[in-house]
């Protein structure tokens, strides 16, 4: 029986060094997960705070600020990790940044040419993703160690985590702030059915609902994942 | 030492040529989005038009700055079968509640206003921004200088709303279209 299960673990090593670490599906999809609760940028890295306070004053903003994060965090992982033999370490943080900028006024170039509105309403924050910590984070912690399709892996998962929790916020604040989500009007359209007219919080449109709302946000984050280590 | 300045050099070249590629791309549809804009801008502010608008504007110095500077100011003139239906132009209010506010107005040859749209404005959400509303910009529709003072916000004695909690905003936009009309006013009588 020992025997038995000393030789199937055996079995296993083998396979596990066999199969080469480019296709294994299980690594990549944890590296695609982790950023979706686990190491999600906004609550538990707690990265890439400035345009996240900045520019989620609609949902609108947020899908379209965290689709141009996505890409260049996605782009630039996989240009880094393809890089990542020919860096020299001494060097290594201007080469990234190179990089990371690179994709960023394309980004930026790209957004003023065929979705203009957005671009307009998201103005200077697109260039300033170069300096979104998530960026270089996942650049110097995960691209330069590891495999092109882990990397793009985790580039997509990161930015996915943090579109999502853009697009949670961006939705509070233009709901209460506003009344609409997605330009919908969503609250003044039920007020409007009792014949109230809403009244929006004004403040959540204002700076101080992004940290009023973020805050908490990270509460709950904190309280579910509490309870989650809890069960465990 | 040589290996690190022959990897960055190579880097940057090739982001370099990159970048390039893609300016190159995109630089038709960016000029392509802001001459929209542009026309967009004017047909809400103007009467039906036909001819090519922005490339009959003329360019008219209306002043100087503190620093001695020409301001000049770009006049659309709208025609429908050669014929004039109004002038467009852009005035700035420079006392707007936060920043500067950027306003299009169109004036018919009677010298009325055919119009107004804002184009950029950095006002409070909620409170000030609502002059970017049309039923608002509206009340400045067949507005001229013979009004006088009936061209004011109402807190001033004139007939044009504010907003409560918000005066600042809806006024100095008031007063950028006054403004606005003296400059037509002025260079209209000149012939222009």
């Amino acid at each position: 029986m020992a025997d038995r299960e000393m030789m199937s673990s055996e079995i296993a090593d083998v396979q596990t060094a066999s199969t080469p670490s480019l296709l294994n599906l299980k690594e990549i999809a944890g590296d695609f997960v982790r950023g979706l609760w686990e190491e999600i940028p906004l609550f538990r890295l707690v990265l890439g705070m400035c345009p996240t306070l900045a520019v989620t004053t609609s949902a609108t903003n947020g899908v379209g600020m965290g689709i141009a994060t996505a890409f260049v965090l996605t782009s630039s992982n996989i240009m880094i990790s393809i890089l990542r033999k020919i860096i020299p370490d001494m060097i290594r943080i201007p080469a990234f940044i190179i990089v990371i900028a690179s994709f960023v006024t394309i980004t930026d170039l790209m957004m003023a040419a065929f979705t203009p509105e957005l671009h307009h309403a998201l103005g200077i924050f697109i260039p300033l993703i170069v300096v979104n910590c998530i960026v270089l984070a996942r650049a110097e912690a995960f691209a330069s160690k590891n495999t092109i399709i882990r990397s793009a892996a985790d580039g997509l998962g990161m930015g996915i985590g943090f579109t999502l929790v853009l697009i949670l916020l961006g939705s509070t604040r233009e709901i209460l702030g506003n009344g609409t989500w997605f330009d919908m009007p969503v609250l003044t359209g039920i007020m409007e059915l009792f014949n109230y007219e809403y009244q929006p919080m004004i403040v959540m449109i204002l700076p101080p609902g992004a940290f009023i709302g973020l805050g908490l946000f990270v509460a709950l984050a904190n309280k579910i994942e509490e309870r989650r280590k809890g069960k465990k | 030492m040589v290996r690190l300045i022959l990897v960055l050099t190579i880097f940057c070249l090739v982001a370099a040529a990159a970048l390039a590629k893609v300016y190159d791309i995109t630089k038709g549809p960016i000029a392509e989005q802001e001459r929209i804009k542009t026309i967009s801008g004017l047909k809400a502010v103007l009467p039906a038009f036909n001819n090519d608008i922005d490339k009959e504007a003329t360019e008219v110095v209306v002043g100087q700055d503190r620093k001695g500077r020409d301001i000049k100011i770009k006049f659309y003139k709208g025609k429908l079968d050669e014929s004039p239906v109004g002038t467009a132009f852009q005035v700035i209010a420079r006392d707007g509640y936060s920043g500067d506010i950027s306003i299009l107005m169109g004036v018919g040859p009677d010298g009325k206003v055919s119009g107004i749209e804002i184009i950029s404005h950095k006002e409070t959400p909620g409170l000030g921004n609502k002059i970017q509303k049309e039923v608002w910009r509206n009340q400045f529709k067949g507005r001229s200088l013979d009004d006088g003072p009936k061209l004011a916000v109402k807190k001033d004695g004139g007939e044009i709303d504010q907003f409560s909690g918000a005066t600042i905003s809806p006024r100095s936009v008031v007063n950028a279209v006054k403004k606005g009309l003296e400059i037509y006013k002025k260079e209209s009588g000149n012939g222009g």
